[in-house]
């Protein structure tokens, strides 16, 4: 069962009971937007990514296209952010930059939380052999070093090959995750009622999905978001080396990579890309931390 | 004479809600208040009140005064200085009011030095006294132990003597023997009447345990929605009681003496969450002799005898309860097929040391051979106390594999012989219910999904039907079955719980302590669901508990468990009326029962002692150590066989055997 599938379950849960239960995915909700940090950050999120998608909708140029007739202009009426060097539209690159860097941080954060939530939730569950070789590997992952490997795996990241750096992103980020949902499912293994499962005959397996994973979930959405802006910055970091999207696409980090070099005389080519990074780093972080303050009713009781 | 503490119209209103809502009450010096009510009725709050420790936002009004001096708006320094020199507490839970870190004796001498000017070493002098007066061995040496060394009782027994330090004029107990085991309870209760002799002060006890009142109390308040709805002398709300609620109260709690084979009658419904009152009377929605009339008004407490009140407006047509008439006396014979035996059974947990290089220092033996069967039909009380494996007994039947040593025979056939789809099938017979259902029911998935579980993972088929049925089977509506588990109340919730285990008509249910973590008036109703669906659905029940007296409402043979050994089994009739091991006499002697008269009349055979550590019994017999019969009637030359030999199972009388050499037949509830 993925993340995704356990919100929906959740939220399917609500709509199901009538009158409605006052659900823990209620509360939570209630507890998150009444945070003005939760407001902000989703607020800003959401704009964020309305920008990144239906901005080329109304701008007149792609980011592939190339202005001949203005070469590292300042903005205008033309080019809104103005141009690169090479004549291309700072606004569409920087938002497809935008684009491909929020989905790769999205994807990046689930694959990685789902995969710590199965691997951690399994070791804890069965523990003796399955944990052996699962610690194994997590602590095998955790002393590599992620940024060396990706950087040599770099020539594999050629165009189109995207989907295979997210998922060398997430490889390299579930670790510490998994080792806490490890230990929180040793714990949850000795309630009762997954006790109470285990004696009616329920295979252990289905237990892991149905009743570890749902109550490991608040843990996981947390994660999932805080991994968010991690992903992004990996990418951004990895890129910004040239480790990680590869040309002719872009992302924020290439972007950033590249403007670095003329943002001294023609800011325009940096600032863009930087500040929407920072921007969107800064609202899922937001995000995160009143998710998780949300989930911890004891974290901030009116006092 | 100034009452010691005096505490008028008391209102207490917690985030809005009315919490206790004019709770008045008087004790003098030398006096014992019993608070008793249901959890959620504002007993404790109204206890932090008078200690001002409760949580921030919460709003008091009314008068608490103190030997004549008021305390409700005094500030915090000035209570700081009350707390603990003119009024103490003690707390439910010994553990967790013992700081940790700290050494006992320092930590009395703490309590000593706050409020006395005393030096550093007249303090510690002090505190290792205090820990003589309420009765810990060696107390110059105890008092340098660490909280974790000490066993409950003991900690409780610190904490009273810490309680005790200042000298006060009242003394607070929140549920001070709640957490204990029924023969430590005996003995901490002994201990809290010397604390009272000793200093002279009054003590408020609180606690839902009406045979603890019955004994120690002399007036009892009976709190319901945060209101005082009967007061008066301990005999007289006991024998006389004039409000509905005490009367059920009463009926409902399970009694280890004759009237115990009476089935406790339920309170229906559940108490009114505060903020959520219903108009006139809180009560009159579960009551019995409800009539139009309590519904306009609250009624105030009417004076029906001399310094005797109640909260009721029909109280003179309330009668005590029934001694009802006695019940079923089980069947004298016992029924011909076998549903589970167990021969011999044995499981022991290495005890290991180092973290690096983990070597063996010993074995705990948490089961060391035990030996019984229940036939169809039938149930089966297990009780012991804390550590007496018996849940680890328990476990060892659920798991249905090969256990360590002896054998486990489930329905005919042995678990060590089992293939993993024999096993599967074995397990729809066998089903368990746990002791708390807010834990053992998975608070993410809808009671639907619940009580679909089983069914789905044993292939019956479209569920939606069987769930409906099981919920009407247990007494709930079988609409609520999209609710969550959060949304029932406690009794419910084990309901649901039943609910699942019968999913599969199974032969065999295991239960768990299935009511010690619910309110007596609700027990009493799930006892009474066990007892029906037993007689409807020809169940078998093995029945794991601490509380002597659910089992003998529901049990048809007992098995009493000392340190990993079954120290006498037979019908509960005779194991009740005359248990034949020390053990069980001393076990039965030390349950308090709720009738004041036959409490105050009753001798009391108190144990000595810890439990030995399971680690490293005592030889020959594992009880000779605490045994009153060993201690006190024995020659030397008798001692010597207790010494030497384990005792075996002596069969005396038609159903009963003990495991003493000197077992002898005695009446002691």
């Amino acid at each position: 069962m993925t993340l995704s599938e356990e919100v929906a379950e959740e939220s399917a849960g609500d709509d199901a009971g009538r009158p409605p239960p006052p659900s823990r995915a209620r509360a939570v909700t209630g507890r998150f937007l009444s945070s003005r940090q939760g407001r902000a950050g989703a607020l800003v999120l959401t704009l964020v990514f309305l920008f990144a998608f239906a901005g080329p909708l109304v701008s007149p140029w792609s980011h592939t296209d190339k202005d001949f007739a203005a070469f590292l202009a300042p903005p205008s009426a033309a080019h809104w952010f103005g141009t690169l060097q090479t004549g291309a539209d700072v606004f569409a690159v920087t938002l497809r930059g935008l684009q491909r860097s929020l989905v790769v941080g999205l994807l990046a954060a689930v694959v990685c939380t789902a995969l710590a939530a199965l691997a951690g939730a399994f070791a804890g569950y069965f523990l003796g052999w399955t944990d052996r070789v699962i610690t194994w590997v997590t602590d095998l992952l955790l002393v590599l070093p992620a940024f060396l490997i990706l950087a040599v795996m770099s020539p594999l990241f050629g165009a189109g090959q995207w989907p295979l750096f997210v998922l060398m992103l997430a490889l390299f980020l579930w670790m510490v995750t998994a080792k806490m949902a490890r230990g929180m499912t040793i714990s949850l293994r000795e309630r009762e009622f997954v006790r109470a499962a285990r004696y009616l005959g329920v295979p252990p397996v289905r237990i892991v999905l149905s009743h570890v994973l749902p109550n490991l979930s608040s843990l996981l959405i947390v994660d999932a978001t805080l991994n968010v802006s991690a992903a992004i910055l990996t990418e951004t970091s990895l890129s910004y080396f040239g480790f990680g999207i590869q040309p002719p696409d872009v992302s924020l980090g290439t972007l950033i990579a590249d403007g670095s070099r003329t943002a001294v005389y023609a800011p325009w080519t940096f600032w863009f890309a930087a500040g929407l990074l920072v921007v969107t780093v800064l609202a899922v972080n937001l995000i995160g931390d009143a998710l998780r303050d949300a989930f911890d009713p004891t974290a901030r009781e009116p006092r | 004479m100034t009452p010691a503490l005096e505490v008028t119209d008391l209102r207490v209103t917690l985030g809005g809600a009315p919490v206790v809502r004019g709770l008045g009450y008087a004790v003098r010096k030398g006096e014992v208040l019993g608070l008793v009510g249901e959890s959620g009725c504002g007993k404790s709050v109204s206890a932090a009140a008078v200690m001002g420790l409760l949580p921030p936002g919460a709003r008091v009004t009314g008068s608490i005064r103190l030997g004549g001096r008021e305390l409700v708006g005094l500030r915090e320094r000035e209570l700081a200085a009350v707390r603990g020199s003119a009024v103490s507490m003690v707390f439910q839970d010994p553990l967790s009011a013992l700081t940790p870190v700290y050494r006992v004796g320092d930590q009395i001498a703490e309590a000593v030095r706050t409020h006395q000017k005393v030096t550093k070493e007249q303090a510690a002098v002090r505190a290792v006294d205090l820990l003589d007066l309420v009765g810990i061995p060696d107390p110059a040496r105890r008092a340098l132990a660490f909280p974790h060394e000490f066993s409950g009782g003991m900690r409780q027994r610190a904490l009273i003597a810490m309680a005790m330090a200042n000298d006060p004029d009242v003394i607070i107990c929140d549920e001070p023997t709640t957490a204990l085991d029924v023969t430590v309870q005996a003995q901490v209760l002994e201990v809290l009447k010397t604390a009272q002799r000793q200093t002279g002060a009054a003590i408020v006890m609180i606690t839902h345990d009406l045979g603890v009142v019955a004994g120690f109390a002399d007036r009892v308040l009976v709190m319901y929605a945060g209101r005082p709805v009967e007061s008066g002398d301990v005999d007289d709300v006991f024998y006389h009681a004039r409000m509905p609620y005490t009367a059920g109260l009463l009926g409902a709690v399970p009694r280890i003496d004759a009237a115990g084979r009476a089935a406790p009658a339920p309170i229906d419904g559940a108490p009114p969450a505060p903020g959520d009152l219903p108009p006139g009377c809180p009560f009159a929605p579960r009551c019995p002799l409800r009539v139009e009339a309590c519904d306009e008004r609250e009624p105030p407490l009417f004076e029906v005898g001399p310094g005797h009140r109640a909260a009721c407006i029909r109280w003179d047509e309330v009668s005590p309860p029934l001694p009802a008439p006695p019940g079923r006396t089980g069947p004298g014979v016992r029924g011909p097929r076998t549903v589970l035996a167990v021969d011999g059974l044995v499981r022991h947990y290495p005890l290991v040391k180092g973290a690096v290089f983990r070597r063996r220092v010993g074995t705990v033996h948490a089961v060391a051979g035990i030996s019984f069967d229940i036939r169809e039909g039938e149930t089966l009380g297990l009780v012991g106390e804390s550590g007496s494996g018996k849940t680890t007994a328990l476990t060892e039947i659920l798991e249905l594999t090969r256990p360590q040593q002896g054998r486990v025979v489930v329905l005919g056939r042995d678990t060590a012989a089992l293939t993993a789809a024999q096993r599967m099938e074995i397990r729809r017979d066998v089903q368990v219910v746990f002791q708390d259902p807010l834990a053992s029911l998975d608070p993410r998935m809808t009671v639907h999904d619940i009580l679909a579980e089983p069914l789905r993972t044993h292939r019956h088929g479209d569920p939606r039907r069987r769930v409906g049925e099981l919920l009407a089977l247990v007494g709930l509506d079988p609409a609520h079955a999209a609710r969550y588990p959060k949304d029932f109340s406690g009794g419910q919730r084990q309901r649901i719980a039943i609910a699942r285990a019968l999913a599969l008509q199974p032969r065999l249910l295991v239960l768990d302590e299935p009511v010690s973590a619910l309110d007596v008036s609700v027990q009493a109703g799930v006892l009474g669901l066990l007892g029906a669906l037993k007689t409807e659905l020809g169940l078998s029940y093995l029945l794991v508990a601490h509380d002597l007296a659910v089992v003998r409402h529901i049990a048809d043979r007992v098995a009493v468990m000392y340190l990993g050994r079954i120290a006498e089994i037979g019908r509960a009739d005779a194991v009740y009326t005359a248990p034949a091991h020390p053990y069980t006499q001393a076990l039965l002697s030390a349950i308090p029962l709720p009738d004041p008269a036959r409490e105050r009349a009753r001798e009391r055979i108190l144990l000595t002692g810890e439990r030995p550590d399971p680690a490293s019994p005592p030889s020959g017999c594992r009880f000779r150590t605490r045994c009153p019969t060993f201690r006190s009637v024995l020659t030397e030359t008798e001692r010597g066989l207790c010494a030497d030999t384990e005792p075996e199972m002596r069969p005396l009388g038609e159903d009963q055997s003990a495991a003493c050499h000197y077992a002898e037949r005695l009446a002691v509830v």
